[in-house]
């Protein structure tokens, strides 16, 4: 017969320390994976058929122009701060006739955005950040919720409710940004 | 008032035996959160901020591609394009767009997002002739990867 031991006890205080080191391990290695950015459709391929002029308006036209030197020219006029766009945008866009020399309904205006092969990255995106960001204003105000909704809601048309509340706010009111090729003046 | 002078016998210590288990929640919150790394990115990749951004609802349907300088010198100093783990020219990416295509099932082929994580340097010259291609191949979808801009 064996003698009777008592049950044998496995020290658990280094477990914390073993669980420590797996989870450092992960946080090193590990990157959170962000699948955010701005969001774009680029224009279909043009082709023989569809190939008619479409005229629009210069009045309903909203220019923005950067150059080699990353200057900005909107509307005309040299901008320093790409912020200002926002409001300028927005401005143009709910213009309803008032101003002759902007957009007649929001269904008529177009922004016109047209960088140089020499611009940089950088300040394409703060400048399409800007643009978006008005038209998200006008729709989120139309919509009844806020930027971050109305961008949550354009994110997932799955759902119905969504996709009601989109069609209601995008109705008659296209967000019509028109990405121009880069000039080659000026190139890089 | 020697009423409060009582000692209790209680110990002081606080018990540890439930800190590997917190520590084993953390583990496996990060193990779950997080995608290894698949791709090794050879071009530098200082992404512009943005505030406006938009989520992508379904990962399946994304190709990235990197643009930027090489890391390398060997690779020369003009920015270039990524695509998975070799550096592509921009006619080779009709091509590219097309294997990519090719591994999503049928009905899904025309929803394919291409995330485009650019460095803030590179000219609009490029990132131009790259969407051009896209066009061509009737991956319309895009998205400029940025990251969250906190100063608004």
């Amino acid at each position: 017969m064996r003698t009777k031991r008592g049950t044998p006890e496995i020290n658990g205080a280094p477990m914390a320390d073993i669980a420590f080191l797996l989870l450092i391990f992960f946080l090193v290695t590990t990157t959170i994976a962000n699948d955010k950015g701005l969001s774009l459709l680029l224009p279909p391929k043009p082709d023989e058929e569809n190939k008619s002029e479409i005229k629009i308006k210069e009045h309903n036209m909203f220019k923005i122009l950067i150059n080699s030197a990353d200057r900005l020219l909107v509307e005309g006029e040299p901008l320093d701060d790409p912020r200002k766009i926002r409001q300028m945008v927005t401005d143009h866009v709910m213009n309803y006739g008032k101003n002759p020399k902007m957009s007649d309904s929001p269904k008529d205006a177009v922004i016109s955005f047209k960088a140089d092969r020499g611009t940089t990255y950088e300040l394409y995106i703060k400048v399409l950040n800007n643009v978006q960001g008005a038209y998200y204003d006008m729709y989120a105000a139309r919509a009844g919720v806020t930027n971050k909704q109305w961008r949550d809601i354009a994110s997932d048309l799955g759902d119905p409710e969504n996709k009601r509340i989109y069609t209601i706010a995008r109705k008659d009111f296209p967000m019509a940004i028109s990405i121009a090729e880069p000039s080659k003046i000026g190139g890089s | 008032m020697a009423k409060f002078k009582k000692k209790s016998n209680t110990s002081q210590e606080i018990p540890t035996a439930s800190l590997p288990d917190i520590i084993f929640m953390l583990l496996f919150f990060f193990m779950v959160t997080t995608v290894l790394r698949e791709t090794t990115i050879n071009v530098e990749q200082r992404i512009p901020a943005a505030t406006e951004l938009r989520k992508l609802q379904r990962k399946s349907l994304v190709s990235y591609l990197y643009l930027g300088k090489p890391k390398q010198g060997q690779w020369g100093t003009q920015p270039k394009i990524q695509a998975n783990d070799v550096f592509i020219e921009t006619k080779d990416i009709v091509l590219w767009v097309t294997q990519e295509k090719d591994k999503l099932s049928e009905v899904e082929r025309d929803q394919i997002t291409i995330a485009l994580k650019i460095d803030k340097e590179v000219k609009m010259g490029l990132v131009s002739d790259v969407q051009l291609e896209l066009r061509e191949v009737n991956a319309r979808k895009i998205l400029y990867t940025t990251a969250q801009d906190m100063d608004y």
